[in-house]
């Protein structure tokens, strides 16, 4: 099927913004439903990753810090890996000693997300599951750490 | 308290650290025989092919048409790849070398291939290197390696050029 220009893209992600981030429920590693929407009154910061994606591994442990230092303003971590084999992102996870939770992606789920044709890719959505940043590639991480303070502090 | 985490030399240092501390053990464990990292950047200049040239190539009616491999994720592929792309395996795997050595066992050295990933940033990608390499080492003449600066979303489908998604 030939799509059109633009599709799983930057720009469609870039839609995405000030939008609904789109609801989806997957099955966690730890085998417990993972319902994006059940975090609704916290801010999460959502992650697609792989393995294969040098920088992500840069990202991750430093997501797992912050989860650590704001979970109890109510951030929340989310991990979404898009490998190609569940049991590389498993031990992956079990090595990096995640403190939030992961699951399996797929491309429906990416499709949703405006494609991700490219790692890594964080969206930040706000208390009430509006997204309202996403960054694309190598990302200057007191950027992101910033506007999650900022969606922290502000009013419910 | 973090802050020092968060500039870009502490994070290419983290890379490099994590890059030997936890990406390999990773792919030990995981019993992968994986072969010796090569960088995107052991890639003659000569052998790439901008993403505005390899467009303007598969739209000209005269041209030899490349036969385009993917080299990278097959969950990246399944959501879009440059259309009649054919999908031969991440290159940074032993089981996706194996897989791109399958497929151009049987094609003349001087068949005209395009390979592409674009999973990450250029000089992080794990799979253009060592597809290039296998190629050459196989005597392959005439193959370039699309440079895909930021990665298949931002340099192809958002650039606006054909796409089409399925296995």
């Amino acid at each position: 099927m030939t799509v059109t220009a633009g599709a799983g893209s930057g720009s469609a992600q870039k839609q995405l913004v000030n939008k609904d981030a789109p609801d989806f429920v997957l099955t966690s590693f730890n085998g417990k439903a993972l319902r994006l929407s059940s975090y609704r009154g916290k801010v999460v910061l959502l992650n697609f990753w792989a393995t294969w994606c040098a920088p992500c591994q840069v990202e991750m442990p430093v997501f797992a810090a912050w989860q650590r230092e704001y979970g109890a303003r109510d951030l929340q971590v989310v991990g979404i890996s898009m490998d190609d084999e569940a049991s590389l992102a498993r031990h992956a996870v079990e090595r990096l000693n995640l403190n939030y939770p992961l699951a399996m992606g797929n491309a429906r789920l990416a499709s949703r997300y405006g494609g991700v044709l490219g790692l890594p890719l964080t969206f930040l959505i706000d208390r009430n599951g509006i997204v309202r940043a996403r960054y694309q590639g190598e990302t200057e991480l007191s950027t992101i750490e910033n506007q999650i303070k900022s969606l922290l502090a502000a009013p419910r | 308290m973090l802050s020092w985490l968060f500039s870009k030399k502490a994070a290419m240092i983290a890379a490099l650290a994590l890059s030997c501390r936890v990406l390999l053990p990773v792919r030990a464990a995981a019993q992968w025989a994986a072969p010796e990292p090569t960088s995107a950047f052991s890639i003659p200049t000569a052998q790439l092919i901008q993403p505005d040239e390899l467009n303007r190539l598969l739209r000209s009616p005269g041209a030899e048409k490349p036969l385009i491999l993917q080299v990278g994720s097959h969950m990246m592929f399944a959501q879009a790849h440059i259309p009649g792309s054919e999908y031969a395996g991440p290159s940074s795997l032993s089981e996706g070398i194996q897989q791109l050595r399958g497929r151009a066992a049987s094609l003349p050295h001087n068949r005209f291939i395009v390979i592409y990933c674009g999973c990450c940033p250029w000089n992080r990608c794990p799979n253009a290197g060592p597809a290039y390499k296998l190629l050459a080492s196989m005597g392959f003449t005439h193959v370039k390696v699309l440079y895909l600066a930021n990665n298949f979303g931002a340099d192809w489908a958002g650039k606006g050029y054909p796409v089409e998604s399925g296995q």
